[in-house]
């Protein structure tokens, strides 16, 4: 199949689209020298990302109910609980959903090693967020900071009255002001949308599932040899064995679902706070460079950093399993906008 | 029976969209008057700042003592001025002579390895880019308001009421340029 790179981002789109599946910019006739091409994303207002995000985190929450129950009620009936399993499912997914809503951030924060930092330890990094949340409007998010050189940075919490922002030893270090500044206008948009919230429920919930299957697997391993089971069971099992073979696929489909267009949509936005694309272009371009790795990242928090910390897959740049969109591209918009 | 009914419901329906309108009018008001003063609590940081500066800064500039004479009669013009195109301009140019300012610390080394000096500068930086955003925010509520103004049907309530028009934020074109400095 032809494909066509796209005048504006460069991404390669089947010839047979008329706009660009990243940008959403025209790909043939007029309107396709890139530079007046409109950028579709950005028109819509953030109140419509808002309400978007508070009902695909609903979705999310529910679903994730939903599962839990239907794993429990396969696992009681293996293990001969009965109809309790669902009730037991039903507990395990609400704690599970409030907690994921309510302390996701700290959950996630924790998980990244981030420490809290007082304004007069960090005073650039907390006059940039400042500025930048008198510029959106904004309350001021909590600060902290990941003791790692890879530079990097991710925004988390349920809404903008608890959010924290936490970026990398390296990104305070290798970045200028203009830089930096670029960086967290990104992650304030994302603040600003309720990106936050649905990121970090993902986040949480997808750390949970991969938890539960990990511990699915092991107790299947452990009974495996213990017990006959007659045909009803032998199904049971089937269906138990599909769910937990289905539960990652999902989360990793809901982490393909989560970011790529809001990546682009959170650099647009910040732009706009900034009114400055080059320091997004220069920092993206910095971070993109740097060889160091983010230790404290993985698979259930890529997706909240400004930039995938997990580089290493080959896969990324072809954009099917990324969470990101290619960073070339972001920077080659953020050019475009200058 | 029914007719002077569907006055009366005509008229109360009349007179809640006028209520609500006139409503929406003070509330917008009210948050251009609120952008307004985060940019006066930003200008006033500033002012604050500056004194310290001047102080750390005196002692290592003996022969730029014009630039810091600049500074320090900007400061006073841009604390004394009034209303909003006033303040703009006297405010613009106490941002210029700050960037000279800030050209010639450039060249003393022992300055810029000064760390008092060095905060300060971030504090002024900042000061400075809040400023920005506090004054876009500022215009962006103007905007808002100015045209909520000029619109129908609020339009003619508006001039009835004496709603007027706010003024923008504006920087003198002149102080928007680069800085020329002269170190020989």
């Amino acid at each position: 199949m032809p494909r066509a790179a796209c005048p504006r981002c460069g991404f390669s789109n089947p010839d047979s689209r008329s706009t660009c599946d990243l940008c959403g910019s025209a790909l043939h006739g007029a309107g396709a020298d890139g530079a007046t091409a409109p950028f579709a994303e950005k028109r819509r207002d953030f109140y419509s990302e808002q309400a978007s995000n508070v009902r695909r985190s609903t979705i999310l929450l529910a679903g994730f109910i939903l599962m839990t129950a239907a794993l429990a009620w396969v696992l009681g009936e293996l293990g001969g609980l009965g109809p309790f399993g669902v009730l037991i499912g039903l507990a395990f997914g609400s704690i599970g959903a409030l907690s994921a809503y309510y302390s996701g951030d700290r959950i996630v924060l924790a998980a990244s090693h981030a420490t809290e930092v007082a304004a007069d330890k960090e005073p650039v990094l907390h006059n940039v967020v400042e500025e930048l949340c008198l510029a959106a409007g904004l309350p001021m998010p909590r600060l902290h900071v990941i003791e790692s050189e890879a530079p990097n940075a991710f925004a988390t919490g349920r809404d903008p009255r608890h959010a924290s922002v936490a970026v990398t030893r390296g990104l305070l270090r290798t970045m200028s002001r203009e830089e930096l500044q670029g960086v967290l206008a990104h992650e304030m948009s994302h603040v600003r949308n309720l990106d936050v919230r649905f990121a970090t429920m993902v986040g949480v919930l997808v750390g949970t599932v991969a938890l539960l299957c990990d511990w699915f697997w092991r107790s299947w391993r452990f009974r495996r040899g213990g017990r006959s089971s007659g045909g009803a069971g032998a199904l049971l099992l089937i269906v138990a064995v599909l769910l937990a073979a289905l539960a990652p696929l999902a989360s990793v489909l809901i982490q393909m679902a989560i970011s790529r267009r809001r990546e682009l949509l959170a650099d647009a936005s910040g732009v706009e706070l900034t009114r400055n694309p080059r320091g997004l272009a220069s920092a993206l371009r910095r971070i993109a460079a740097d060889p160091a790795r983010l230790e404290v990242a993985n698979r259930a928090t890529q997706h909240l950093y400004i930039v995938n910390p997990l580089k290493s897959s080959a896969l990324d740049s072809s954009g099917l399993f990324s969470t990101h969109p290619p960073i070339e591209a972001r920077i080659r918009i953020l050019e475009s906008m200058a | 029976m029914a007719a002077p009914f569907m006055l009366l419901l005509i008229l109360v329906v009349f007179a809640l969209a006028l209520v609500g309108l006139y409503n929406g009018l003070i509330a917008l008001r009210n948050q251009v008057k609120n952008a307004w003063q985060q940019i006066g609590v930003q200008l006033k940081r500033r002012h604050d700042l500056i004194p310290n500066l001047v102080e750390v800064v005196k002692d290592y500039m003996g022969y730029e003592q014009e630039t810091l004479d600049k500074v320090i009669r900007a400061r006073g013009q841009a604390i004394q001025a009034t209303g909003v195109q006033g303040t703009a301009a006297a405010e613009g140019a106490l941002t210029g002579a700050l960037r000279s300012l800030f050209a010639v610390v450039e060249a003393y080394p022992q300055l810029k390895a000064n760390d008092n000096v060095a905060r300060l500068q971030e504090e002024l930086t900042s000061t400075e880019n809040r400023i920005a955003f506090a004054r876009q925010f500022y215009n962006d509520m103007v905007m808002r308001y100015n045209t909520k103004l000029q619109v129908f049907p609020t339009n003619i309530l508006a001039s009835s009421f004496g709603f007027k028009d706010e003024a923008y934020f504006e920087i003198p074109a002149a102080e928007q340029e680069p800085v020329k400095v002269d170190l020989r």
